[in-house]
């Protein structure tokens, strides 16, 4: 059982403008099993959230606290944050030339169980985690995310989640640029990492279709730079039926 | 002894071809200050196949050249190292040159020929190893119709000096394709330079270098289209490491007026990992006619991506590890172009241990 305590994190980014604070103050607790839907309109924050929990270095804390089991997130390195059980599903997944898929998934998976996996198990691991999401075998070839359609890098992002098996995943936007089979799949695919790993999710999205597949037990409302209203599934449906407009003149 | 240490072929510096060039590590051989020797070092590594000869012999240069030291290469070495790949025959297996002595008190001039009959296809694989002060006047023949890879491997150890033209003039309907890597020496001057002869022929120049502390490696490309309806590519992805590790890539193409139909795209990348180093990059596209397929060249300087690293990292493996993943996925696109899986490991793990020992 693992907890995912996020108390008052703020959060700044620099720009060619001065300092611009963008979280400001957020509260949200995960448990192992349990699944967070975050809600809320384009530039409310949600995927500086995400980035910040992660550690990408653009961001800067400014207040708060992460705390996974106890231990201080903000003050791990970013592979550190990865080897505790984090893991992040990302929006634009980046490409690497030059690297193929199947030597950063060893690679990675070395780095995170601590010793290679043995290579006739591994071999059928990968091969099945890709069968599971409908990829093509050529896939492990290709070079990480390079000249992948949307759709691919969201699968190629599952499937690490899969593989990867983290106690705590942050999806943003996932279902961004999916179409309805390949939100399905995807969606099935963490469905069974929850299922097989007790995995906590936080589930970053713009629309609600994604929670026909992926069942949130709550619902955040986040508007910026914090979280304005909190709920169960239902709250999903109002947002559907209302729009964010109640929460964004605020 | 000395060779024609005539003051008119010495480069001062001032020249556009030697302003980047380290004129007084080149141990003598720009000035003809240095002492020359005897050595012949170039060898073949493994007994050759049939169709395969490898003589010395004389032979007039195949083409002119302006660079001062292959004119005193030519003017101090008669002999010609000369591989000969007959008429129609088709080699599955690379041919291996190798190095087999070298100093650093005296000079080596070297004279080599490859020449490809028509329609034969060969890979040749040039190990440039040891300690050395070698300049080389490097030609290649390609007949109607052959194929040719050439790799040369610049795997010096760190005293070296290596100044080399490697100049190929390809026939019709020829194939021409050279892999150029250059980790290893202090010097490393190398004219990587093609002229065709007849339509339908084609190049395609790769390279990769690594230089680390105090390395100086330069690659000057001279592609002439002279003839119409030729293609060339080039691409050179470079690594730099360390205080004053310098490179060079200079990419002169050339379209003349009657080279209609010419198709040609240049490339050169650079990956700048530490402070200190210094990356010169000139791409220099000279057109003549319209009448062509298409013609560009692009040339990029830069550092880590800081988002590849946090995508590689996000997935729990460490900086270092990450750094080394990018940068042997930098040269991969090049390094799995050399058709040999031992050759290829070798280079990545040297990519590894001057990446290690830069510290970058």
């Amino acid at each position: 059982m693992s907890t995912l305590e996020i108390r008052g994190l703020k959060v700044s980014v620099n720009t060619d403008n001065g300092t611009v604070d963008i979280l400001k103050g957020v509260d949200l607790t995960i448990k192992s099993g349990e699944t967070h839907a975050i809600m809320g309109p384009n530039g409310s924050g949600k995927s500086t959230l995400a980035y910040s929990i992660a550690g990408h270095p653009k961001y800067t804390i400014t207040g708060g606290s992460v705390t996974l089991d106890g231990a201080d997130v903000l003050a791990m390195t970013v592979d550190e944050r990865a080897k505790a059980g984090l893991f992040l599903a990302m929006q634009y997944p980046v490409e690497v030339p030059g690297v193929s898929v199947s030597n950063f998934l060893r690679t990675a998976a070395t780095a995170l169980r601590g010793e290679a996996p043995k290579l006739r198990t591994w071999v059928a691991e990968v091969k099945g985690a890709m069968e599971a999401l409908n990829m093509d075998a050529s896939f492990a070839t290709r070079n990480v995310n390079e000249g992948f359609s949307g759709g691919e890098k969201k699968r190629h992002e599952i499937m690490q989640l899969e593989l990867l098996k983290p106690k705590m995943a942050i999806l943003d936007e996932t279902d961004s640029g999916l179409d309805v089979d390949a939100l399905r799949i995807v969606s099935e695919g963490v469905n069974r990492a929850k299922a097989d790993n007790n995995l906590g999710v936080l589930l970053i999205t713009h629309y609600t279709r994604i929670l026909k597949y992926i069942k949130p037990d709550f619902v955040h409302v986040f508007a910026n730079g914090h979280i304005v209203e909190e709920g169960g599934p239902d709250l999903a449906d109002k947002l559907e039926a209302n729009g964010y407009a109640d929460y964004v003149t605020k | 002894m000395s060779v024609l240490a005539t003051n008119y072929l010495t480069p001062t510096g001032r020249e556009e071809a030697w302003r980047f060039t380290p004129l007084k590590r080149l141990r003598g051989l720009h000035d003809g200050t240095c002492v020359t020797s005897q050595r012949h070092s170039l060898i073949s590594k493994a007994p050759l196949p049939a169709g395969v000869t490898f003589t010395r012999e004389a032979l007039s240069p195949l083409a002119v050249s302006d660079d001062v030291i292959i004119e005193r290469v030519r003017g101090g070495a008669v002999d010609v190292a000369h591989l000969s790949i007959a008429s129609n025959t088709e080699l599955a297996d690379a041919i291996f040159l190798t190095r087999s002595e070298g100093s650093l008190d005296s000079a080596e001039l070297s004279r080599v020929r490859i020449s490809l009959g028509t329609h034969a296809k060969a890979t040749v694989i040039v190990e440039n190893i040891g300690e050395t002060v070698l300049a080389e006047d490097f030609e290649i023949s390609l007949a109607p119709g052959s194929c040719l890879t050439f790799v040369s491997l610049q795997e010096f150890d760190s005293k070296s000096v290596y100044t080399a033209r490697h100049h190929a003039v390809v026939d019709k309907d020829a194939t021409f394709k050279s892999i150029t890597v250059t980790v290893g020496g202090d010097v490393v001057r190398i004219l990587p330079t093609v002229e065709f002869t007849a339509p339908g022929a084609s190049a395609e120049l790769l390279g990769v270098y690594f230089a680390t502390t105090g390395q100086f490696f330069e690659h000057r490309m001279h592609v002439d289209h002279a003839v119409p309806h030729a293609k060339s590519r080039v691409n050179y992805k470079g690594a730099l490491a360390g205080r004053d590790a310098h490179t060079v890539w200079i990419g002169d193409v050339l379209i003349r007026a009657v080279a209609e139909g010419t198709d040609t795209y240049e490339l050169n990348r650079n990956l700048l990992l530490t402070d200190g180093a210094r990356a010169d990059s000139v791409p220099n596209l000279e057109i003549e006619t319209g009448e062509i397929v298409g013609a560009g060249h692009a040339s990029t300087t830069g550092r880590f991506d800081d988002e590849q690293l946090f995508y590689l990292m996000s997935r729990g493996i460490t900086l270092e590890d990450a750094r080394r993943l990018v940068v042997r996925g930098f040269f991969n696109e090049i390094i799995s172009e050399i058709n040999n899986e031992e050759v290829q490991e070798r280079l990545m793990n040297r990519i590894d241990g001057e990446l290690e020992r830069a510290g970058a």
